[in-house]
């Protein structure tokens, strides 16, 4: 069973389709003893960094990702299992990977400016291996976010792209995941990581 | 830098069926929202619009029921327009499983509903759509509203800037003087407004063929271009837009 987080904010039904279509059981919920009994957790997200640490079961998540069992945070949810992000001001996150999250500038280093949010298909490059990846081809993805994780000498990046920044767009250190796109609206790679963590899950569960 | 141009196709739906003369042979139901959505996500679109001219309240909640469906089977983002006034009704069609809402009168009427809805969504859930024509008596567009029944003293720039201001995630602008024409798009005003705004513009009105969406990309500097009769009509498809413009070196997924 699926957890999906349920706090008020992020798109829950087109993640819980998009597991639908990959034929996974899964579970909307923001009870805490649901959330602590999955096999795996997703935690969606769309709008603000700290509207969403504000409705956010923080603890359970912390409780969830201390117990091994694999937790996927998709565009904002991604950017909450950080350290902390300057939007409205700073705010701290579930520093469950480390790093930052900051605001697109808006303007390259020789001042031409350039559009905020990063909207649109953009190419992933694979740059660590891992589970997430396994079998997996480099294709385009969708992004829609106005802040990112520099990929730049982040040890967790597992694929990136180029928005004039280098945007960490799959991160991963043990079993804690993120995806900065949307991978419930990316098409073929989309599902087929979606695939991939529902594998990882399936295996940890084997495994315990 | 390797972020793409869009290509979105546009669907009015009147109480959940898809109008405006389609033709689709090879569909079981060319009316059926979801077998279109399907049909051009097949094609290689982008994104896609759902326009919503119902003008009945049985209608809108019909659209509710349409955006379950179109999200349960598509892998794709889809925008929802049309008849959206309130932070409820927004939040009654994202929950439904769409990715971003356009408001167009509501807006121009009360432009805070654009930073409430940000403020709630987040910028990339709000699209501003701008219905422009443009006045030869100030020497600019004027914003129209009420689908393009009723001027405005707004100038588009303006308004534009003030929408981006206020939190919309993106501009989809409409020439109302080529809208329909399939002359192309209205460069000029497309420049215009995608010069004055840090977010993405979609440029929408007067797609005739595959030329004018490699103009719309280079000389209008739009971030994505919308149409709706060329291909439902298929005077073109998705598929020979973009390969089209691969080969004039518009990056396109």
């Amino acid at each position: 069973m699926i957890g999906i987080v349920d706090y008020g904010m992020g798109n829950l039904f087109s993640v819980s389709k998009a597991l639908e279509r990959l034929h996974a059981d899964y579970l909307i919920t923001s009870d805490k003893h649901k959330l602590l009994a999955a096999d795996a957790l997703i935690l969606p997200g769309v709008g603000a960094f700290r509207d969403a640490m504000d409705q956010l079961p923080a603890d359970t998540i912390q409780q969830f990702a201390a117990s091994g069992k694999p937790l996927l945070g998709i565009c904002l949810g991604m950017q909450l299992l950080f350290e902390s992000s300057e939007e409205n001001g700073f705010t701290k996150g579930l520093g469950l990977l480390p790093g930052s999250v900051r605001r697109f500038p808006g303007k390259t280093n020789d001042g031409t400016a350039y559009k905020v949010p990063h909207m649109g298909w953009n190419r992933l490059e694979f740059i660590q291996d891992s589970p997430l990846l396994t079998n997996l081809e480099e294709d385009y993805v969708y992004f829609v976010h106005s802040y990112f994780v520099s990929a730049e000498n982040s040890p967790v990046t597992l694929a990136k792209t180029d928005y004039h920044e280098q945007v960490a767009a799959v991160v991963g250190r043990d079993h804690i995941f993120g995806m900065q796109f949307h991978p419930e609206k990316s098409s073929k790679l989309g599902m087929a990581l979606l695939g991939n963590f529902l594998k990882i899950a399936a295996e940890r569960k084997a495994v315990r | 830098m390797t972020l793409t141009k869009r290509i979105i196709p546009c669907l009015d739906v009147k109480d959940g069926r898809v109008v405006k003369g389609i033709q689709f042979v090879q569909l079981r139901d060319a009316g059926d929202p979801v077998e279109l959505a399907r049909f051009y996500d097949q094609q290689g679109a982008d994104e896609l619009v759902f326009l919503d001219i119902s003008a009945s309240v049985e209608g809108r909640k019909t659209m509710v029921e349409v955006v379950k469906a179109v999200a349960s089977q598509l892998a794709i983002p889809f925008t929802v327009g049309g008849g959206i006034n309130t932070l409820e009704d927004m939040k009654k069609i994202l929950r439904a499983g769409a990715d971003k809402v356009s408001l167009n009168t509501a807006a121009v009427e009360n432009p805070g509903l654009i930073k409430q809805g940000a403020d709630f969504f987040g910028s990339q859930c709000i699209v501003v759509a701008i219905d422009a024509k443009f006045d030869p008596d100030i020497d600019t567009w004027r914003v129209y509203t009420h689908g393009g029944r009723k001027a405005t003293e707004k100038t588009v720039l303006d308004w534009a800037r003030e929408a981006a201001e206020l939190g919309a995630g993106e501009i989809l602008l409409t020439s109302m003087d080529s809208d329909g024409e399939k002359n192309g798009f209205d460069l000029k005003l497309t420049k215009a407004v995608s010069e004055a705004v840090t977010i993405p513009v979609i440029a929408s009105g007067g797609a005739g063929n595959a030329e004018h969406f490699a103009q719309a990309f280079e000389k209008g500097k739009a971030d994505a271009a919308l149409a709706a009769s060329i291909f439902h009509y298929k005077e073109t498809s998705v598929q020979e837009v973009k390969s089209y413009l691969r080969e004039k070196g518009v990056t396109v997924r």
